[in-house]
């Protein structure tokens, strides 16, 4: 009969993410820059004035990106985390906790670009439309996750915990954005609509996909140097960090 | 100075030469292998074998801090282990549907509540764990304990040892073979209540059931024979 | 001499909290006592106009309610945790999800069930029609359970956390603006005359679907916490 079986899966996972997060780094932000260069120019520069909204509507170039990215650094939060709590791997609830406070920096980015979008239409700085006002509970979302594992010291149930949390905010959030309209349109409430935007001419779509994909870059090497530090953090006791540290320290 | 290897509690010779034949003495009811425990990011102990027969009463020892509780808590399936497992009866313990009526695990809160009464404190855990919580049974449950006198009381009211005499009552009524995890039993009890606690103990052995318990004071029965496992020997580097 | 009947474990621990919380009166009328504080407070600070006062009733009164069942919450699981029950609840061989459903019971017979019945009388002050109270104690009625759910889980998750009562608060309100919104709604529906069925079908399907599928949820956060 074989012998006791160790639950957490203590292989080469996090020694072998941090060696290929170290290599991919350089690429990742020299890519983001890049894309983000391009992006920004033809979005603030080339494309055409719009006929409605004059030149306030550029910033939906910053604002669509990162409300997509906000949402999808919370699914991948949630299944990351999901993944860590089932199948007891330490590197996926490792990633998790890197993706929150980055998920949490899109949505602000997101909340901050859509209200300066509207206030030249609305005059306010804030406005309840629909869509902002599920992208602050979605903020409201992060705010509770990273509460909820901050508080808890021992790391594998905080890490446990927070997947239940986010798994049950990743199902939610259908229902929060459908009752959210729902009340918007019952309250018939200021929309910055994305359908009155201007009809996306073919530069203003370049302009939109090549800033999603810098934000897509920037967001994996941001997310890679903070998972970095939390695997050295927390395999501060394994053998190849402290062969890491002795390499480092020589050579300083 | 650590020490890694495995530790095999060897086969004990049985408590009583009266005990039944119908016990294999050989087959443990709970067998654990290669427990670890861990405590934030380290290691408690590891690799700590543990057999439990009939007849058998193991004492826990360790200083304070070492992992008794935690270890306790492993065998009844509370907790899930670092490494290792823990089998009822061939079965891992936590899926065993058996558990609730072969292990009694009488943790070191009594699990009392302050507002209720000892009559109802006492019957609430009979009840959940299935046992017999009528009137009758409570009350004669009480009186070994003497402690029938304060069925009415608040649990607030009473003093530590009075609490525990209450939360030991609910050992009166095992009659099965079943296996006892008690920790630090002994605790807060005065002369009169370790030696009601001995006989409780020995009855149950004599019965074939088996008893892992934890506790700093020697006030075990020599009677009792108890077979010591120390988990000084066990702490993890 | 067998592990009990799920209904018995059900039975026994919702007549044990409620036998508890009876012999605490005071502490569980708190959440209650909170509830009128602070729907007394909105007028004040709003003024008393009677027009502006109707218009906002219905959203008042549903977050003083949401507010008062999170109150209470957070000490659900903690007296359990503190004294050791929890432990023994854990290894009765009984189903965790029965176990917390219990709780969730427990707390909306306690909490939820006085706010249902308090929260017209409030309505009252408030210049509601009588078919606008009506349709709030309803909404309530079918909300509250909701409430007492999705707390019962932010309780497990903060489980002997030193901050539990806010943390509790800041996890589960997110997810509890749904039921605010169709609760809410409806009374506001109502009151402008308009039908309030599909904001009560939809409260309903809310609760079904929350009492599904929360309580195993809550079953995993206990086991998760105590482990």
């Amino acid at each position: 009969m074989s012998g006791p079986r160790l639950r957490f899966f203590t292989f080469a996972a996090p020694p072998r993410f941090y060696s290929l997060s170290g290599s991919l780094l350089p690429w990742l932000w020299a890519a983001a820059a890049l894309l983000a260069a391009v992006g920004l120019y033809i979005g603030f520069f080339v494309a055409p004035t719009d006929a409605q909204q004059g030149e306030s509507y550029r910033i939906i170039f910053i604002h669509v990106p990162a409300a997509w990215m906000s949402m999808v650094v919370y699914l991948a939060m949630a299944a990351w985390a999901a993944i860590g709590w089932i199948f007891n791997a330490r590197m996926a609830s490792m990633l998790a906790r890197a993706l929150a406070p980055s998920g949490m920096v899109f949505t602000l980015i997101a909340l901050a670009t859509g209200s300066f979008w509207g206030k030249p239409a609305w005059g306010t700085w804030w406005v309840w439309d629909a869509r902002l006002t599920s992208e602050l509970i979605l903020l409201f979302l992060y705010v509770g996750y990273i509460a909820l594992v901050e508080a808890i010291d021992d790391v594998r149930r905080a890490d446990h915990a927070g997947a239940l949390l986010a798994i049950v905010g990743a199902v939610n959030v259908p229902v929060i954005y459908f009752s959210v309209r729902w009340w918007n349109t019952l309250h018939q409430g200021a929309t910055i609509t994305m359908s009155a935007a201007p009809k996306m001419q073919s530069t203003m779509l370049v302009a939109m996909l090549l800033l999603t994909f810098a934000f897509w870059a920037y967001a994996f090497a941001i997310v890679f140097v903070r998972a970095r530090a939390i695997v050295l953090e927390r395999e501060q006791d394994a053998e190849w960090v402290r062969g890491l540290a002795l390499a480092a320290r020589k050579s300083s | 100075m650590t020490n890694h290897s495995i530790r095999t509690v060897l086969s004990a010779v049985p408590i009583s030469p009266s005990i039944d034949s119908t016990f294999h003495v050989s087959e443990p009811h709970l067998a654990a292998r290669g427990l670890a425990c861990r405590r934030g990011t380290r290691l408690l102990f590891e690799n700590v074998d543990l057999a439990l027969r009939p007849g058998e009463l193991v004492w826990l020892r360790g200083r304070n801090g070492r992992g008794k509780t935690s270890l306790l808590r492993l065998v009844a399936g509370i907790a899930t282990p670092e490494a290792g497992e823990v089998l009822l009866d061939g079965t891992p313990i936590a899926a065993n549907g058996e558990r609730s009526r072969r292990v009694v695990y009488l943790g070191h809160q009594h699990a009392l509540k302050d507002d209720l009464t000892s009559a109802e404190a006492l019957e609430f855990l009979l009840r959940i764990h299935g046992r017999r919580s009528d009137r009758a049974s409570v009350d004669t449950a009480l009186e070994h304990w003497d402690m029938l006198g304060q069925r009415n009381t608040w649990v607030r009211r009473l003093s530590q040892g009075q609490r525990r005499r209450v939360a030991l009552a609910r050992l009166v009524g095992e009659h099965e073979a079943s296996l006892w995890l008690l920790d630090e039993p002994f605790d807060a009890l005065d002369a009169d209540g370790v030696q009601r606690l001995n006989t409780l103990l020995l009855q149950h052995l004599q019965r074939g059931g088996a008893v892992l318990l934890t506790g700093h004071q020697a006030t075990l029965a020599p009677t009792l024979r108890a077979r010591e496992l120390d988990l000084d020997d066990c702490a993890a580097a | 001499m067998s592990s009990p009947a799920s209904p018995s474990l059900f039975a026994a621990l919702f007549v044990r909290d409620l036998r508890l919380a009876l012999r605490r009166r005071t502490e569980a009328l708190l959440p209650i006592g909170f509830f009128v504080v602070a729907v007394a407070l909105f007028p004040l600070g709003v003024g008393p106009e009677p027009q502006t006062l109707r218009q906002i009733a219905p959203g008042v009164i549903w977050v003083c309610a949401l507010l008062a069942a999170m109150l209470s919450v957070s000490q659900l699981y903690a007296s359990d945790f503190a004294d050791g029950t929890l432990e023994q609840l854990l290894l009765t061989g009984g189903s965790t999800t029965l176990i917390a459903a219990a709780r969730a019971a427990a707390h909306w017979a306690l909490t939820g069930l006085p706010l249902v019945v308090a929260a017209p009388l409030f309505g009252l002050l408030f210049d509601l029609s009588g078919a606008a109270l009506r349709v709030l104690a309803l909404t309530l009625l079918l909300g509250t359970p909701v409430l007492s759910l999705l707390g019962s889980l932010g309780a497990a998750l903060t489980l002997g956390l030193r901050s539990a009562g806010v943390l509790v608060i800041l996890i589960v309100l997110p997810l509890a603006i749904p039921a605010l919104i169709f609760g809410s709604g409806a009374v506001a529906a109502v009151d402008a005359g308009l039908s309030a069925s599909a904001h009560l079908s939809l409260l309903g399907a809310l609760l079904i679907v929350t009492a599904l599928g929360v309580p195993p949820a809550t079953a995993a956060a206990l086991r998760i916490s105590t482990e």
